[in-house]
């Protein structure tokens, strides 16, 4: 059962992958890369992380795409179509990434994972102490720094979005 | 971890998704979809964390915990770069790639 929504979820991430990236009208782009997102929230919740899988709804699925939305139609008309990009161009990306996706693949299947069997979900109140605790292993260092880089980076956002016109 | 599902086919759905982000990062000449095709690369690498996370190492948290911050670093930066490309646009009226020659200045 887990296995098949496994699959299904599989494919819901590769094709809308691939929609978002080629899609030449830009808001349906967006509105696909969010079908990834949802896809990849999924995943975790079959993978048994259910706070990263609510982390990755609200952060992405509510910020980050709405965000996109707003850019997109701030800088946009809405029906405008991008430029087409040149054929050259998409097979030299394709090659690269096709040869790279192979090299990766071959690291992978090369490699002898040692998987454990012992069937465990990732707990929410073992992360909040991790993230918490100043002891060994603990994590309260990043979890300070990134709060304070959350802090810049919303001064930066305004402060940079604001910015005057240019003098000609 | 998921029943049924070993390490290698995860791994393999993640890297597609990685290299499918690459190859948006290459052909887009749009500076919002490059940023897309940036979220999808981080989303990629943070999927991946997780599993060789569960997979893996069970008893230990690094990667779940590295996860989390993964996510909260794609937010600042998408915030950031929505800016920057709002300002630019009111600087020069184009948000395509070949146009952003203003701040090289």
């Amino acid at each position: 059962m887990e296995a098949i929504l496994f699959y299904i979820l599989a494919a819901i991430i590769v094709i809308f992958a691939i929609a978002s990236v080629t899609s030449r009208k830009i808001l349906r782009a967006v509105i696909y890369l969010l079908f990834v997102l949802i896809g990849i929230s999924g995943l975790y919740f079959l993978i048994n992380y259910n706070l990263l899988a609510a982390i990755q709804l609200t952060v992405y699925g509510g910020g980050v795409i709405v965000l996109f939305i707003f850019a997109v139609l701030l800088v946009h008309h809405v029906e405008l179509e991008l430029e087409k990009t040149p054929l050259k161009k998409k097979i030299i990306a394709g090659l690269l990434s096709i040869v790279g996706l192979a090299v990766t693949l071959w690291a992978i299947f090369t490699y002898p994972f040692q998987t454990v069997n012992n069937y465990t979900s990732i707990e929410v109140a073992d992360i909040g102490r991790k993230l918490l605790s100043y002891g060994d292993g603990g994590y309260i260092l990043p979890f300070e720094v990134i709060s304070v880089l959350l802090v810049a980076v919303m001064i930066g956002a305004i402060i940079v979005a604001k910015g005057k016109k240019l003098k000609e | 971890m998921i029943e049924g599902i070993n390490i290698y086919e995860i791994l393999t759905l993640t890297s597609i998704l990685f290299f499918i982000g690459t190859y948006g990062f290459f052909t887009r000449e749009n500076l919002i979809t490059v940023l897309m095709s940036i979220e999808l690369i981080l989303n990629a690498s943070a999927v991946n964390f997780v599993v060789i996370n569960t997979y893996l190492y069970p008893d230990f948290l690094q990667g779940a915990v590295f996860s989390i911050f993964i996510i909260a670093l794609a937010a600042a930066e998408t915030a950031l770069a929505i800016a920057i490309i709002i300002n630019l646009y009111k600087l020069v009226y184009s948000v395509e790639v070949k146009d952003t020659e203003t701040m090289k200045y």
